[in-house]
């Protein structure tokens, strides 16, 4: 196993950084370009709600990040955060449900992150925070990287 | 993120580069309105050089859509990497704005 953590405040503009860091840890799993898309963007949308959902642009607030690569192939990727909770976790599933429609949001943040990971679990509890824990089998490019490391042996 | 307005042919072309998320989403949507608000043509968005996009990008593309269409105005979606077409694609606004080449 391997793991790394890491707390960031609440500020939009890391999330790039957020989204960065996990794909590239998630880089020893050998994933294709598009895996690495996938977590990128669950790992955005997970990042996007804690600020604007959970802390509602509170930014002296923190998110809590957290990456575990597990086996040689599976990576689980926690985002928490202590804001205001999600009252309905079901119906904050749905697609195209949102809370807050006069901002132009889609309501489409969950369906990407069941999208694109293998599974999306999210606990929440009223003004103590929502955690979203995300698991990617790594499926990738195993094969290539094999023939490539041979072929330089 | 920067959008860069041009003209071809017929349509009004919206260039979009760098990546969209929630830390541009605010100064986008304020960018494009001025760009926009008098435009006599049709207009597309050009995905071509957007390098990430996430659900934000799709609130923000139905709100221009809204006020587009508003001024009757069609709206079109050209050049979006696949990981981005699939957003796209997942969302539905294929069916309201139809991507084009350009």
């Amino acid at each position: 196993m391997n793991r790394f953590d890491m707390k960031l405040s609440a500020i939009s503009s890391n999330e790039a950084f957020a989204r960065s860091c996990v794909a590239a840890f998630c880089v020893s799993l050998n994933p294709t370009i598009e895996e690495i898309n996938d977590i990128k963007t669950a790992v955005s949308e997970a990042v996007t709600n804690s600020i604007v959902h959970g802390y509602e642009g509170d930014e002296s607030q923190y998110i809590d990040l957290s990456v575990v690569i597990d086996g040689d192939n599976t990576a689980i990727v926690t985002v928490s955060d202590n804001g205001r909770g999600i009252e309905d976790v079901n119906k904050a599933m749905e697609p195209f449900f949102t809370t807050k429609p006069e901002q132009e949001r889609s309501g489409m943040g969950f369906t990407l992150m069941r999208t694109f990971m293998d599974d999306v679990a999210v606990t929440s509890s009223a003004d103590r925070g929502t955690t979203v824990v995300m698991t990617k089998i790594i499926r990738g490019q195993k094969d290539v990287g094999t023939r490539g490391h041979n072929q330089a042996d | 993120m920067q959008s860069i307005i041009s003209s071809k042919g017929i349509y009004t072309v919206i260039s979009l580069r760098g990546e969209l998320d929630e830390s541009c989403a605010a100064a986008l949507r304020n960018q494009l309105d001025s760009q926009l608000c008098n435009t006599g043509n049709n207009v597309v968005f050009d995905f071509g050089e957007v390098s990430f996009m996430d659900s934000t990008g799709i609130g923000m593309l139905l709100g221009r859509y809204k006020k587009l269409k508003a001024m009757g105005k069609n709206v079109y979606i050209a050049n979006p990497h696949s990981h981005i077409d699939r957003i796209i694609s997942m969302s539905g606004m294929y069916t309201i704005m139809k991507k084009i080449a350009i």
